[in-house]
């Protein structure tokens, strides 16, 4: 593959970026800019789908990787995908161009710089899941923080300066030892190429500390309990688009990570420490349920839902199993859409009546239906229903997690008992019941632009809940080899 | 018969400044043809530094009083440099407070002079003589702006606490002299060995004085009164340029006449380099007025970059050098934004005069927002790689306490940058500053930002320069 179709994957949204910094438009009027920021993300959605039918299912071996010297002698700029990570890049091109298509409603003031601020977001974020580099994804994942931190900070809503230096400060904190740790494993190993460490492995005395680190980083980011309560603070307040993109996104790149280099780097360290994921995975998907249960307002409710859904994913990567790990893959796949669309059908409702309340709505099915059948939709998705992808991914972790600790795998069903539970109560408040608020009367159904977001989130959800074969060939034979690999290495040491 | 042409530069800058004194006293309204002619003198100094020394390995004159070598050129045209920027975006400032006279320049000509003896010393005597020619130019820059209660302070403040430090430095000297029987560099480092404990005394006392100098913490305390006191031009010029000399300084005296000593100074270095990476970060978090809060940050800085140096590795010297040569740059850069808060002949330096900036000044806080991510060391901003190499050196030596602290520092920095650009980005504007700012000023704050964020595109080339200086 000659033409670098990753690098200019990850530089199309800076050079959309660009080009938006140069257009001017009249005060209230910003529909070049939309058109610019929308082109940029459409293109690079469609870049993303020719890589994906272009993508070689049969191999595990790294493909479009491109590497060139960076620091002489140092560091390599390599990024490259696999089936993996491949379907990370898909889902941060797909729901970028739905991020912008909605700010429409959600943000009233300097459009322009928001949407140069999620398109730089949109390069980083697709840089974390090709870096095939150590440092070079360091620096895609940290350097996510300084869009996020202006999106959550500018836009955000009334207590958005506590809640962006809270998100910038704990993530922050998570990362600087795993910085530490990737210098080490380059004095360790005399490379920071994740190719090469993946053949000549990590020397197992070294292995628990840096996995440590790495976890540091990774927990903060998932958000595993106890680490986890900047995040309702970062989405309640942030702008629709920013808590899109941030349950979608920028919560995989952790689950992502623990994938990649956890289990790939570490496996010792990994299986050494499979107990403490179980643990805090089990204690994040009951306990958060039950804090999910009491919540008042939607978007913490969401938020903490969020946390309960991670705490699957991590529980299913560290069963170690085939099923777990698909099950990981396409459980963050799913919850990237289901989370993505539930924030957007709040949005809905908050432009309107502009609180997010539980106890504001209540009867809305029989004003606005269309929004309510959504919403229905979403809802299931979330709780896993057969037929939609929640169900798949979460069915897959449970299998892996059967397999591997029985007791685990009773309690996390419990979690999913208890997420229907607070979806549903969820739902029945706001849709169903009495109208008793007067203003919800007026309250228009969705207009043109919040129907098509909604629906392109719909679609793939329905499709991939009934046929998930797309899905599951894409990552198979790459989980494969990386259980392969994890096996061999734990037999040899 | 010495070759001359090594102290070129320095000869042709001390001949240039009698000639501007000569000038000044002789012809009327000459301010400005001496600022004129100062910044072409650095200019062609600056060249013949790099013409004639700078692909030199090692090369020492005058009894190998004076070295010149491939770190003391880099510094050197660091130090021009920086001070040609200094010159040339104070005037509207000095203009302003009505002190825009001939004394400036010649005064920031001498202590370019006094430090480029200081980079170039490889003796107890030179480097002490370079030391008070461009203390003695700092003391009167301090106190340049005489009209003010604050300067004058600042500068009485500074003269007293650096004559103490250099009485300590001298007395540190003349012990490292009575126990080696020389004042050379070269030959000290051969005379010295690890069983000489009341030599300890000696390299303490040396320590102290250079610490003083580069503001490291326990011996700070000068900083934030004489940056905060000091016109702001002249503290630009604190920030950067006696820094980087004295850095060189340190450079030099740890690792020629103290080589062997490592044992005795490495824990010095790492409780000088973690005490300041933490003051830095802790103290700067209650400021409001930006200059103080620049001090501390600065601070911050040099910790980093005795972090860097107490690694006793080639790898820990060049990535100092790299962590200060972008720390020069971003000083610069912070300090261009700075002198644009005026309006109507006032200058503002609180941190509450930025609030809401990034509305009527989009540009202006762009890049303050890029170099305060910068300063906190946010990837991919220059900032960034900075500290990278420091911490990759020293994680090579193993020193994981001294990387951890470091790291977990940044953080603590990174709220009080954090802050500014809250101000900015987040709460309700004021009025408009004014627009009308020299060519001079826009280009250097439109430069260094540029560096700073493209810097990650060609890490390589700094890299190559500095990977030149071989101390060790």
């Amino acid at each position: 593959m000659n033409f670098p179709i990753l690098s200019s994957l990850i530089l199309l949204p800076i050079v959309g970026a660009l080009f938006l910094f140069f257009t001017k438009d009249k005060e209230g009027n910003n529909l070049t800019a939309k058109y610019v920021a929308l082109f940029t993300t459409v293109v690079n959605f469609l870049i993303s789908i020719y890589l994906w039918i272009s993508f070689d299912q049969s191999t595990s071996t790294f493909q479009f990787v491109e590497d060139r010297t960076w620091i002489e002698g140092f560091i390599n700029y390599k990024v490259g995908v696999d089936g993996i990570s491949i379907l990370f890049i898909i889902l941060t091109t797909f729901i970028t161009p739905l991020c912008i298509i909605s700010v429409n409603n959600s943000v009233k003031n300097r459009l322009r710089d928001f949407l140069i601020a999620i398109l730089i977001m949109e390069s980083f974020m697709i840089g974390v899941f090709c870096a095939l580099d150590l440092v070079v994804f360091y620096l895609f994942f940290e350097a996510g923080l300084i869009p996020m931190f202006l999106i959550i900070g500018i836009w955000g809503g009334a207590r958005r300066v506590y809640s962006a230096f809270k998100f910038f400060l704990y993530t922050l904190l998570g990362s600087v030892l795993m910085l530490v740790a990737i210098i080490s494993i380059y004095w360790i190993t005399g490379t920071t190429d994740v190719v090469q460490l993946y053949e000549i492995g990590i020397d197992v005395k070294y292995q628990n500390l840096l996995w440590l680190a790495f976890f540091s980083s990774f927990a903060v980011k998932t958000p595993m309990w106890p680490v986890h309560t900047w995040l309702p603070d970062a989405h309640v307040e942030a702008p629709t688009a920013g808590s899109v993109l941030l349950a979608a996104i920028l919560l995989k790149m952790a689950g992502y990570g623990f994938i990649r280099f956890s289990l790939g780097l570490f496996p010792v360290a990994s299986e050494v420490f499979t107990p403490l994921i179980y643990t805090l995975s089990v204690i994040a998907i009951i306990f958060t349920s039950l804090i999910a249960l009491m919540q008042e307002d939607m978007k913490k409710l969401i938020a903490y839902s969020s946390v309960a859904h991670m705490g699957f994913v991590t529980l299913g990567i560290f069963t170690l199993q085939q099923q777990g790990i698909e099950g990981s893959i396409i459980q963050m796949i799913s919850h990237g859409l289901v989370s993505a669309a539930l924030f957007l059908t709040v949005g809905v409702v908050y432009d309107r009546m502009h609180s997010r309340l539980i106890s504001t709505y209540g009867g809305l099915v029989s004003v606005i239906p269309k929004y309510s059948i959504l919403f229905m939709l979403f809802a299931l998705a979330s709780l896993g229903l057969p037929g939609t992808s929640g169900f798949i991914g979460e069915f897959l972790i449970l299998m892996g997690a059967f397999k591997d600790n029985f007791l685990v795998a009773v309690i996390a069903s419990i979690g999913v008992i208890l997420g229907a539970a607070y979806m549903l109560w969820l739902y029945k408040r706001v849709v169903f019941g009495k109208l008793l608020n007067e203003d919800l009367k007026k309250i228009l159904d969705l207009n043109r632009s919040e129907y098509f977001i909604l629906s392109c989130l719909a679609a793939p959800i329905l499709f991939f809940g009934f046929y998930p074969d797309p899905l599951i060939n894409t990552i198979e034979v790459s989980v494969t080899d990386l259980i392969n690999m994890h096996n061999t290495n734990i037999a040899s040491k | 018969m010495e070759n001359l042409n090594l102290i070129l530069p320095e000869i042709f800058i001390s001949l240039s400044i009698m000639f501007l004194l000569i000038l000044g006293v002789f012809k009327n309204d000459s301010s400005k043809i001496t600022f004129n002619l100062s910044l072409f003198v650095i200019l062609i100094t600056t060249i013949i530094t790099f013409n004639e020394t700078f692909s030199i390995t090692r090369e020492t004159l005058f009894n190998e009083s004076v070295v010149i070598d491939s770190m003391s050129s880099l510094m050197k045209i660091i130090t021009l440099i920086g001070g040609f920027l200094v010159l040339v975006i104070s005037s509207t400032y000095l203009k302003t407070f009505k002190i825009y006279n001939i004394e400036y320049p010649v005064l920031i000509l001498s202590s370019i002079l006094g430090m480029m003896v200081m980079i170039s010393s490889n003796d107890l005597i030179v480097f002490y003589m370079g030391l008070e020619l461009q203390s003695l130019a700092l003391y009167v820059l301090a106190t340049y702006n005489r009209d003010q209660l604050k300067s004058s302070e600042a500068g009485l403040k500074y003269f007293v606490l650096s004559a103490l430090s250099s009485g300590l430095l001298l007395y540190g000297c003349s012990l490292v002299y009575g126990f080696s029987g020389s004042t050379n560099f070269d030959i000290i480092s051969n005379q010295l060995n690890s069983e000489e404990y009341v030599l300890t005394f000696g390299i303490v006392f040396i320590l102290v004085g250079l610490a003083f100098k580069i503001s490291a913490v326990p011996f700070h305390m000068w900083a934030p009164d004489v940056y905060e006191g000091s016109p702001t031009t002249v503290t630009l010029f604190f920030t950067i340029v006696p820094k980087v000399a004295a850095l060189t300084v340190f450079i030099r005296f740890l690792y020629v006449p103290f080589l062997n000593l490592i044992d005795q100074w490495q824990m010095i270095i790492v409780f000088l380099s973690i005490a300041s990476m933490v003051f830095g970060a802790v103290a700067a978090i209650g400021q409001t007025n930006i200059k103080r809060l620049i001090a501390y940050s600065s601070i911050g800085h040099i910790g980093y970059t005795l972090a860097g140096l107490a690694t006793a590795s080639n790898e820990g010297i060049q990535s100092s050098i790299i962590y200060i040569s972008i720390y020069v740059v971003m000083n610069l850069a912070l300090f261009s934004c700075l002198l644009m808060l005026r309006r109507k002949d006032q200058y503002y330096e609180n941190i509450d005069d930025l609030s809401g900036l990034s509305k009527n000044h989009p540009l202006l806080s762009l890049c303050l927002l890029v170099i305060l991510f910068s300063l906190a060391g946010i990837p991919p901003l220059a900032g960034f790689f900075a500290k990278f190499y420091v911490f990759k050196a020293v994680l090579e030596q193993s020193m994981y306490f001294l990387a951890i602290v470091g790291l977990l520092s940044t953080v603590v920095a990174a709220f009080y940058y954090l802050r500014i650009i809250k101000i900015m980005y987040f709460d309700k504007e004021k009025d408009k500053y004014d627009n009308d700012h020299s060519l001079w000023l826009k280009l250097s704050l439109t430069v260094s930002t540029i560096l700073i964020l493209l810097y990650f595109i060609f890490p390589s080339q700094l890299i190559e320069v500095v990977s030149r200086i071989n101390i060790i």
